[in-house]
């Protein structure tokens, strides 16, 4: 908030009546910061540290590395398969590094991430099969992954929607004595939706304990943040709800998991859920579908690039001698190796079935899906005698 | 036997479900303290405490949503829609996450959770407080959509509800809730996916759920005078569709009226009407007709009793089925 000198001026005789005692602010430890939390310059260069978000280990930090270099390898080698026909659309997360990382890094094995479609270098980071978390965009079938065994919810293309769902899990977690944390991804234009208040105001009820990670990258499709909120931030978000919520440099490696990791500290030890907000960018377009030229300056993206969130963590390890050209090789040479299995796999031809259609739309299929499954297997048959007689 | 109200036999399900199954919670709008609007969770927060029966924020895409996932986490959620028209937030959660998040993941994921919601009209109800949505939800693959009309029924079929590995949209007819019949509680009548022959009839079947199963009880008796014995079949259980009882029971008759309080067009009863013909066409001495609710949006209170199905309507109906072996003016015309 700023004060002009005029308000200043008109409020001054007000405040000449008897002082009345203080009330305790009730949004205080609620609202973010003005500014979001950075620990690194744009250029790798530390900032001095802070109490309230202590920098994370630097074991931690160039995992943070490893894996950032190694989801965007997967990023780009996905938006190069979906050029080539492999996948049917690819919603890339190039320049979101830090928070995709971040968000599951910051996670034990046994907490649940509920992720979007745009999560999918989060999910790889988290060591998740990338074929089948390419099941989706490449079109063999919806989730491709076990979501029990990975904790790992379908990524959710209804916006928001999962926000919900993650209030619920971590609500039924605790209530069954578990200290698991859900950690939800969302978007800047998904926080317009009804199920991300929703979902917030479920989880601040029930104290459950969700991270609700809001990725800004400014931009929903084509649809600028100033269409989707008049607010300072959308951390602001959270005060309405009772949510103490915090906004952090999206791009800073340091910072994103210095917040991220009090944020789950806070959900595991039962102060309910945590809103962060993100600040980031989007390097690529919506997905390859979209025609960014229609909404956005080449300038604008140039400039981003300056802010490279890989680019400064390494920076920033080089300078604590943490990591040398020989470590900065070796993370290039298994990205590169990840990235050759993965086009090799993804070569193979998935085997698709027909008659699986009809599992699992029910525990047991009802009497009308047995005849609609008898009518497709007997149309399979005459399509392969046809097939025989040719 | 004892005299119950389907009220008080679908609190007695809760109650039994909640006693029998830790997993169980019941939530929704006023469903702790209060009990319900309809008192149908009257009693179960103070019996069970307010971690298994709790009222939450008025909001019911979260309420469905918060559902699926406390599913998710092992548990079995019991929701309460307040009314019929208010679960329209919350379709976009029934239908992209509770109907398909199994088949979304081959399995790995099931949704076993009860949407209650008190439905339909009749009882003098302002405007969205009456819908009959059964059409939605039947028209969503993934759901199981069932509708008790008797007291023994409610009961059986919503402790089958919450047994029940998949999503359960359970329907109940507003107008029934005060209803009373004989019944022995816990009853376990028929598992969901299983029609039953209401009343043995030769003449012609009247096919009917929900709120629409007494309107055909009272017009196959009414019937009588006119020389017709007619069938009743409830179907109970929209989804599955018990084809097997329906088509039995119309070959056996060679006659069949749908009936149902919904709006007709593109409803449950054209579904069924569709189903018969196709599955009795050669035993058919008439065809098969359909007595709805028009094709408006609910009306006013004053106005309800012109929409909904009535007795005489039925038989008016009953009356075209080519008794005389003459054509139907009406299709015989243009």
């Amino acid at each position: 908030m700023t004060t002009t000198p005029q308000a200043v001026r008109r409020a001054s005789p007000r405040t000449r009546r008897p002082a009345t005692p203080a009330v305790p602010d009730p949004s205080a430890g609620l609202l973010p910061q003005p500014e979001p939390v950075r620990l690194l310059d744009p250029d790798g260069t530390p900032l001095p540290a802070r109490d309230d978000y202590p920098e994370p280990p630097v074991e931690t930090l160039r995992e943070m590395y490893r894996r950032m270099v190694v989801g965007r390898r997967f990023d780009t080698q996905a938006t190069a398969l979906t050029k080539q026909g492999r996948l049917a659309v690819y919603p890339s997360a190039r320049g979101q590094e830090a928070c995709q990382v971040g968000g599951v890094l910051a996670l034990r094995d046994s907490d649940w991430v509920f992720p979007t479609y745009r999560e999918s270098m989060a999910l790889t980071a988290r060591g998740l099969d990338p074929v089948e978390v390419l099941t989706l965009l490449r079109g063999d079938w919806h989730c491709g992954y076990d979501p029990a065994v990975t904790r790992t919810a379908p990524q959710c293309t209804p916006l928001a929607t999962q926000c919900v769902h993650a209030a619920g899990l971590a609500y039924g977690e605790s209530y069954q004595g578990r200290d698991t944390v859900a950690l939800t991804f969302i978007g800047d234009g998904a926080t317009s939706e009804g199920d991300f208040h929703e979902g917030i105001n479920f989880a601040a009820v029930f104290k459950a304990p969700v991270v609700f990670l809001v990725q800004n990258n400014k931009y929903a499709i084509s649809v600028p943040l100033s269409r989707q909120t008049a607010a300072p931030s959308l951390a602001y978000k959270g005060v309405g709800y009772g949510v103490p919520s915090e906004q952090v440099d999206g791009n800073d490696p340091v910072a994103v998991l210095a917040v991220l990791n009090r944020a789950v500290a806070h959900a595991r030890a039962g102060k309910g859920p945590y809103l962060i907000e993100a600040h980031t960018y989007r390097m690529e377009p919506h997905t390859n579908a979209d025609d960014q030229t229609r909404y956005r300056d080449a300038d604008e993206v140039e400039a981003w690039r300056d802010r490279d969130p890989i680019a400064r963590l390494e920076a920033y390890l080089r300078a604590r001698g943490v990591l040398d050209d020989a470590a900065v090789a070796a993370v290039a040479e298994e990205a590169e190796a990840y990235a050759a299995t993965l086009r090799r796999r993804m070569d193979e031809q998935p085997t698709v079935d027909p008659l699986s259609l009809f599992e699992h739309v029910y525990a047991e299929p009802t009497p009308q899906l047995v005849e609609q499954r008898e009518l497709v297997r007997a149309e399979l048959a005459a399509a392969r005698d046809e097939e025989g007689d040719a | 036997m004892a005299t119950v109200t389907m009220a008080k036999a679908l609190n007695a399900a809760l109650a039994d479900a909640l006693l029998d199954d830790e997993r169980v919670l019941v939530f929704g709008e006023d469903v702790g303290q209060l009990g319900g609007v309809f008192r149908i969770t009257d009693g179960l927060q103070a019996r069970f405490g307010d971690k298994r029966c709790f009222d939450t924020p008025l909001a019911e895409a979260g309420i469905v949503g918060f559902a699926v996932g406390l599913a998710m986490s092992g548990l079995r959620p019991v929701v309460e829609m307040q009314f019929d028209a208010f679960a329209y937030p919350a379709f976009e959660q029934i239908a992209s996450h509770v109907a398909k998040l199994r088949n979304r993941t081959r399995g790995a994921l099931s949704v076993p959770i009860v949407i209650r919601v008190p439905y339909a009209g009749g009882i003098g109800g302002v405007e969205h407080h009456c819908d009959s949505s059964e059409a939605y939800y039947a028209h969503t693959p993934g759901l199981k959509v069932v509708t008790p009309a008797t007291v023994d029924d409610a009961y059986s079929l919503l402790r089958a509800a919450i047994d029940d590995p998949d999503p359960v949209v359970f329907l109940e007819p507003k107008k029934l809730y005060f209803s009373s019949g004989e019944a022995e509680l816990p009853a376990r009548t028929a598992p969901i996916g299983t029609a039953v022959v209401r009343r043995p009839g030769t003449d012609a079947t009247l096919v009917a759920y929900g709120p629409a199963v007494p309107v055909a009880l009272a017009a196959a008796e009414a019937a009588r005078e006119e020389g017709w014995d007619l069938e009743v079949v409830d179907v109970r259980s929209i989804v599955p569709f018990d084809d097997a009882t329906v088509t039995a029971s119309v070959r056996r008759t060679g006659r069949c009226v749908v009936i149902q309080e919904a709006q007709g067009f593109a409803g449950v009863g054209a579904e069924i009407a569709a189903r018969v013909q196709e599955r009795c066409f050669h035993a058919l001495h008439a065809p098969v007709l359909r007595v709805s609710g028009l094709d408006i949006p609910y009306p006013a209170p004053m106005l309800e009793h012109t929409h909904l199905p009535s007795v005489d309507r039925v038989l008016d109906t009953v009356a075209r089925l080519q008794w005389d072996d003459q054509p139907d003016s009406r299709w015989a015309a243009a």
